[in-house]
Formats: structure tokens, sequence, C-alpha cells
């Protein structure tokens, strides 16, 4: 496993000579589809938990069909599938767009994890206790206010918990992005494991250096509930 | 049915029938591994107690395409070496068995972790009047402990349901024809990639659909004699 590592560090970890791969492009995967999806999700989750039936309705239907079929299905849709229609090839824009896999893998994890994100957004929104909102009424504030001063702020810190475990889930299926010849942690081991057909060391220094950085991803995650969530925390 | 999707009805029923299988019979698998992971975290001895938490730890760590990818080819390796030292004939490993036995695997962690957490949700006292009573520890945990964690499960349970049917979709990595290879091989030669593909997305719609129904249906059932307030 050392002699393997030795010989392919440098695709494992950042570049094969040409192009960026391997742990830094699935860290870019994770970072650009986490930041965008929950930008997105805030408003989604706002949408979602409306009164209005119609919205909420919209929304449901929109992760109820991003929940409830498989991410690498979602990734070969866009990457194979869209591309195979004549309407995307025939027009500049969208021909370049979804012609490039890496493209497709942004988005299609971005909207992913967005749908999951907002669900559980929506959830720590409906879970606001009245009182507070009647309070915020009570003090004459806007619609606005209420969500940027009190509603907001309590949800997405409560929602830390289950939020994490998704940024961990989507940090584990960037591992599919392969599949539209992203050249990621996973591509490098298929490609090394091909080469030099030794699976168990090629397999064996990615699943290490996944799980390294899964547990800092728990480990930061640990810190930051630790600063935003310490009010909820039971006293001794 | 043949006339329809071009032809390929029946190839994508087939593997529609296949996912469903490999969805079963490695939740069957990750269900027993989980039983007896949790019972090893509550019950067992401090090394085995250790030993069923390096397991939910390595395994939770990385994600599961890399661990089936490692244990597929591992497995078939080390089975090599095996029967090369019998003097034995190479047995190879099934598509379909290697994909039961690696999701059970992995998905074992996780149900040993939410049966523990179901597990720690009844009160202690139900364990020691069972015990009190003379009951055998095998007794108490089959018609005390088990029958009231599952209501607390069920829910997790569900949600880890939901998560196994759509991890089967990697299998078709490892060579299992299941919907998306049928899908795949029917887009290849007809060139209506999106169709089929929207076709095997449909299919697991489908299929995380009507569980969600069952799921309600026995959440319901296993709520039987719990007052429910509304508030």
């Amino acid at each position: 496993m050392i002699d393997i590592f030795r010989e392919y560090w440098r695709h494992y970890l950042y570049t094969d000579g040409y192009q960026f791969t391997g742990l830094i492009v699935t860290i870019w995967l994770l970072l650009f589809s986490v930041v965008l999806g929950s930008a997105l999700a805030v408003p989604m989750a706002i949408a979602r938990s409306s009164a209005n039936r119609f919205v909420s309705r919209a929304v449901w239907l929109y992760t109820y069909l991003f929940r409830g079929t498989p991410l690498f299905v979602q990734l070969l849709l866009c990457y194979t599938g869209v591309f195979s229609l004549d309407v995307i090839r025939n027009h500049e824009l969208t021909n370049a767009f979804f012609r490039d896999g890496m493209h497709c893998s942004l988005l299609v994890f971005a909207l992913n994890t967005c749908a999951y994100t907002t669900e559980i957004f929506a959830g720590a929104i409906k879970a606001t206790p009245a009182g507070e909102i009647e309070a915020g009424v009570a003090a004459g504030m806007s619609t606005l206010q209420l969500y940027l001063h009190v509603i907001l702020p309590s949800a997405l810190r409560r929602s830390l918990p289950s939020y994490s475990n998704e940024v961990i889930l989507v940090f584990h299926s960037t591992s599919v992005a392969f599949a539209a010849t992203v050249p990621d942690l996973l591509k490098v081991a298929r490609d090394v494991n091909s080469a030099t057909y030794q699976s168990f060391a090629a397999f064996g220094i990615a699943f290490l250096l996944y799980s390294a950085i899964t547990f800092s991803l728990v480990w930061l995650f640990r810190q930051a509930e630790n600063r935003w969530l310490a009010y909820l925390t039971p006293q001794k | 049915m043949s006339s329809l999707l071009h032809g390929y009805g029946a190839l994508v029923l087939e593997g529609a029938l296949q996912t469903v299988q490999l969805a079963v019979c490695s939740l069957a698998l990750a269900f027993a591994i989980g039983l007896l992971g949790a019972c090893a975290k509550l019950f067992g001895s401090r090394w085995i107690a250790k030993l069923a938490r390096l397991y939910t730890t390595i395994v939770r760590g990385a994600p599961d395409l890399v661990l089936m990818l490692l244990l597929y080819y591992s497995i078939q390796i080390l089975l090599n070496g095996i029967t090369e030292r019998l003097h034995w004939t190479q047995i190879d490993i099934k598509p379909f068995a290697a994909g039961v036995i690696v999701l059970g695997l992995i998905h074992g962690a996780y149900f040993t972790e939410t049966l523990r957490g179901a597990f720690l949700a009844i009160p202690r006292g139900q364990l020691e009047s069972g015990t009190s009573l003379g009951m055998s520890f095998g007794h108490v945990l089959a018609h005390i402990l088990f029958p009231q964690m599952m209501r607390y499960a069920l829910p997790a349970l569900g949600n880890n349901w939901q998560v196994i049917v759509k991890s089967t979709a990697l299998v078709s990595i490892i060579g299992l024809s299941d919907v998306v290879k049928a899908a795949q091989d029917a887009g290849k030669t007809t060139t209506h990639y999106f169709f089929f593909i929207g076709v095997a997305a449909f299919v697991y719609l489908l299929i995380t659909t009507a569980s969600n129904l069952v799921l309600r249906h026995l959440e319901n059932r296993y709520d039987v004699g719990v007052r429910k307030v509304n508030v």
C-alpha cells in the first residue's frame, strides 16, 4: 500500500500533471454543491413551510422527485440522458454546458442536496415555538424582520445536527461523480487499480483519505454545535 | 408489455425485480447485523462492545461506493488465494451475492446505531422486571425489549430502507443487471438515453412511494396501545 501511495500520491491528492485530480476535486465538488445547495435551500424552506398551499406543494414536488430517486440515476439522466437530446446539442450554450461532466455533476449534486436541506430547514422552521413568533408580532416586527431576526437564526441553529449528517452524506455521494468522467478521488483509485491490479491498496488508500475527511467534518461540526447550540444543552 | 418501451419492457421489468430483490435481501442481512451489533454494543462484554464500535466507525467513515469496490475486489482476490492454496477450481462471486453482502455489511453499521438508539429509549426497569420474574435474557429480548424497540426504531428504519433502495443503484457498477443497467443497455441500443433513464428513475420513485405507504401502515400498527394526545 505504501509503495502505491509513494508512486501515485500526487494523483490521489491533487494532480496527475495535466489537470486537478483526486481529493482536491472531491472537496471542490463538496464545497460547491453544499454552499449553493444551502443558499438555495433557505428561500425554498420558507416557501415549503408557507401557508400558501400552492407554493408549498410546488416545493414539495421538487423535493419529492429528488429525494425519491438515487443520485446516481439523476447524474446519469443529466449527463448521458440530457446530452442525448437533439434540442440540447443544437444550442451552443446548452451544448457547451452539458458536454462537460463536471458541470453536470455540480448541477446535480447542488440540486440534490438542496432538496434534502430544504426539508431539514423547513422542519426546523415549522418547529419554531409559536410564542417566539407571537412575541415578534407583538413587538411590531414586519414579516421580513420576523424571518431575519427571530425565525431563521433559531431554526438554522436547531437544524445544525441533521445538517451535519447531510453534509457528510453529500461528501460520500460525490464518489458517484466518476460516472460523469470527473477525475475525483474514486476515479483515481479505479485508474490505479486498473494500472497496478492491486485492488486492496488502490481502494484502501481512497478509503483512508475519505475517512480522514469524514472525521474532520464530524469534528468541525461538533465545534460548530458547541458554539451555536450551547444555549440548548441541559444545564448541569 | 414487450411492445412497450421500444421492446425493452421485459428487460426493464426484470431489472426492476432484481433491484427489489437485492434491496429486500440486503435489508434482511443489514437488520440481522444491526441487531447483533446493537446487542453487542449494549449488552456485550467490553471487548465485544469495542469491536462493534470499531466496525460502525470504519464503515460509516467512507462512501458506500468505495467500500463496495474495496470489498468486491478484495473478497474475490482473497477467495482466489484460498481456492488456489486448496487446489480447488476458482469460485466466482456472483454480482447479486456480492451486492447483498456488501450492502448488508455497510448498512448493518447504520442499523446498529438506529437499533441501539431505540433500545436505549426503553426504560431500564423493563429489562430488570423481566429478569426478576426469572426470564432468560433471550426471552426478555424477544418478548419485552424487541417489540417495544421496534416502535421507536420504525421511523429511522424507514429512512434506512429508503437509503438502501437508493444505494442498490450503485450495484450496477459491479456488474449486476438491475434496473439502472437495463436502462443503460436499452438506452445505448435505441439511443433514447433520456427516456430510458427517466424510466429507471420512475421505477425508483414507485418503490420509494410504495414503501412510504407501507411504512405509514406499519407505524400505525406498532403504535397500537399508545395513547395519542392532540395539542
